[in-house]
């Protein structure tokens, strides 16, 4: 069942044209994987998923529903969580108010009874907080840095404090820009392993964009390979890795012919 | 002695209200870093309702307070909505310069409506200066006081601890990641605004009790550049405790200083502790140090 499709989307800055008339679907419960090489147009479909960019051309569906109108802010609502490249936490604060924020939209409570920490919101508070602290912050193994700042926090830590944020969300959707950017192999490791129980455990959809061609066709159930915004291919991990366009577009026409030549 | 604890007092006090209007400053650029060169006339504009609200309407300031406030709100939001949600992605100095624009609208306003002269308010506190073993304090100068640092307070809780106030921190901080934590953004940037009005409103009445209200009474506003700039533009700590220096500093400097010069030394003095403090911490006190790349 899908829960995610991108219809005919194009989007151009100027005269650049980023993407062209790209379409894919997301099934619930996959970690679907967008590869490419730099410039293909991934982050800009994730800020098209996510709601920062508006396509020229295209439809998004999240959940059976057209989105393409609908601000950022909404759609997180509606349950897209989302990590980004550049760590985007909130670095004065410590990793657990950090990880509460995630839950910001699920705070319903209006404006002057959620100015303070009174009554229904105060109760409110309080379950999220247990909530929190016992799922997430368990399941990521973060307990040690919980009352720490951000900004203290080893690279790889921060990642999974992002993450954490964005799980607090309670995302039906998660879209990650390179989780594992910049980390050495035993955080890696790790990372993917969450990746691999958060589908699991969670039950939540991943949609991810990663350079680390292992980590990708370990964990990913289906690919999609961008080349100059327009889609090449999609399929499991075996079939994209045998497809030739991939193999030109990663490799360069020349090493791939020699490669056909064996 | 007696002197120095006498001007240190007083200039305790007014710093305590220059803090409140520096956090109406602080208010709009953390969130939106827009700098709102009209600020002292959002000051200027709630003096003079609250003057019409007591004198025209006769209401008790008990309630002419909260009338303040709603209206300062509506002043807010309408800059914010009809003007500035416009300017948004447009370069800083243009905002830059819609924001002095709107200074000027607003004297020209204040000045249609309410004419040039000078007025002054009804009493509103105890005239009984307050004193303290020798020094004596202006009754008009304590309360005021008192009100400044209410409404601080209050600002500060409300940063802390309500929903509102984290969700305009983390706008402040990242607003791709406050989006993407279903924070509304530009609902955050219309909030500040009118926090901003709202603080900067308080201020005026506080101000226009002191010192009587016209249309001029803003360019107290420009006072509040040596207090942001020192404290750093973005921290609401800072803003409080630059207040304080600079009152402090430039009572001082008046009340030692100015009989040796024709007078002025009072308002070049904060300017040149700002320079020294800028000297060795280029972003304020507690401003945030952010790497420009160009």
């Amino acid at each position: 069942m899908k829960i995610l499709s991108i219809d005919d989307v194009s989007l151009s800055f100027g005269g650049l044209k980023v993407l062209s008339d790209v379409s894919f679907d997301v099934n619930k419960g996959e970690i679907f994987a967008i590869i490419g090489p730099n410039g293909a147009g991934k982050t800009s479909i994730l800020n098209i998923i996510s709601g920062f960019y508006r396509p020229e051309k295209g439809t998004v569906f999240f959940k059976g529903k057209d989105l393409t109108h609908t601000p950022p802010d909404e759609r997180a609502a509606l349950g897209m969580g989302r990590t980004f490249q550049n760590i985007a936490l909130y670095h004065g604060m410590s990793v657990l108010d950090n990880i509460k924020l995630g839950a910001h939209s699920h705070l319903k409570t209006g404006l002057f009874s959620g100015l303070w920490y009174w009554g229904s919101a105060h109760r409110e508070e309080m379950a999220l907080r247990k909530k929190i602290e016992e799922d997430i912050i368990d399941f990521l193994e973060i307990e040690s840095i919980r009352k720490q700042p951000v900004s203290a926090l080893a690279y790889g830590l921060q990642k999974r404090v992002e993450l954490a944020r964005a799980l607090a969300m309670r995302p039906k959707v998660l879209l990650m820009d390179e989780p594992v950017a910049g980390m050495n192999a035993e955080e890696t490791e790790d990372m993917a392993r969450f990746i691999l129980d958060i589908k699991e455990e969670y039950n939540i959809t991943i949609v991810l964009i990663e350079h680390d061609m292992k980590m990708i066709m370990d964990i990913s159930d289906r690919v999609l390979v961008l080349n100059f915004g327009k889609a090449l291919t999609h399929g499991t991990p075996k079939e994209v890795q045998k497809h030739p366009e991939v193999i030109a577009a990663y490799l360069g026409q020349k090493q791939a012919k020699t490669m056909e030549k064996g | 002695m007696d002197i120095f604890l006498q001007l240190l007092s007083s200039g305790f006090l007014v710093g305590g209200i220059y803090a409140l209007i520096a956090l109406g400053f602080v208010l709009i650029y953390k969130a939106t870093n827009i700098i709102n060169f009209a600020t002292g006339e959002f000051m200027m504009i709630g003096a003079y309702i609250f003057y019409s609200l007591m004198v025209y309407l006769k209401l008790s300031p008990f309630i002419g307070f909260p009338l303040v406030i709603i209206c300062a709100a509506i002043l807010g939001f309408l800059v914010e909505r009809l003007i500035l949600r416009h300017m948004l992605g447009q370069p800083n100095i243009s905002i830059v310069m819609v924001t002095i624009g709107l200074s000027s609208i607003l004297l020209g306003l204040a000045e249609i409506i309410w004419g040039s002269s000078f007025r002054s308010f009804p009493p509103l506190f105890p005239r009984k200066p307050i004193i303290l073993g020798e020094i004596v304090l202006r009754s008009n100068l304590f309360y005021g006081f008192l009100m400044a640092m209410a409404v601080v307070v209050v600002f500060l809780l409300l940063f802390k601890y309500a929903k509102v106030g984290v969700a305009m921190r983390a706008t402040a901080n990242d607003q791709m990641a406050a989006f993407s934590m279903g924070i509304n953004v530009k609902t955050m940037f219309t909030i500040s605004w009118a926090f901003g009005a709202i603080a900067a409103s308080m201020g005026g009445i506080i101000i226009g009790n002191i010192g009587g209200v016209q249309p001029t009474l803003g360019h107290i506003g420009l006072k509040i550049f040596p207090i942001v700039i020192l404290g750093g533009l973005d921290s609401i700590i800072g803003a409080v405790l630059g207040g304080f220096i600079v009152g402090i500093v430039e009572n001082l400097a008046g009340g030692y200083l100015d009989p040796y010069f024709h007078g002025g030394v009072k308002d070049l003095a904060p300017f040149v502790v700002l320079i020294f403090i800028l000297l060795i911490k280029p972003h304020g006190l507690f401003g945030t140090k952010e790497i420009e790349r160009l």
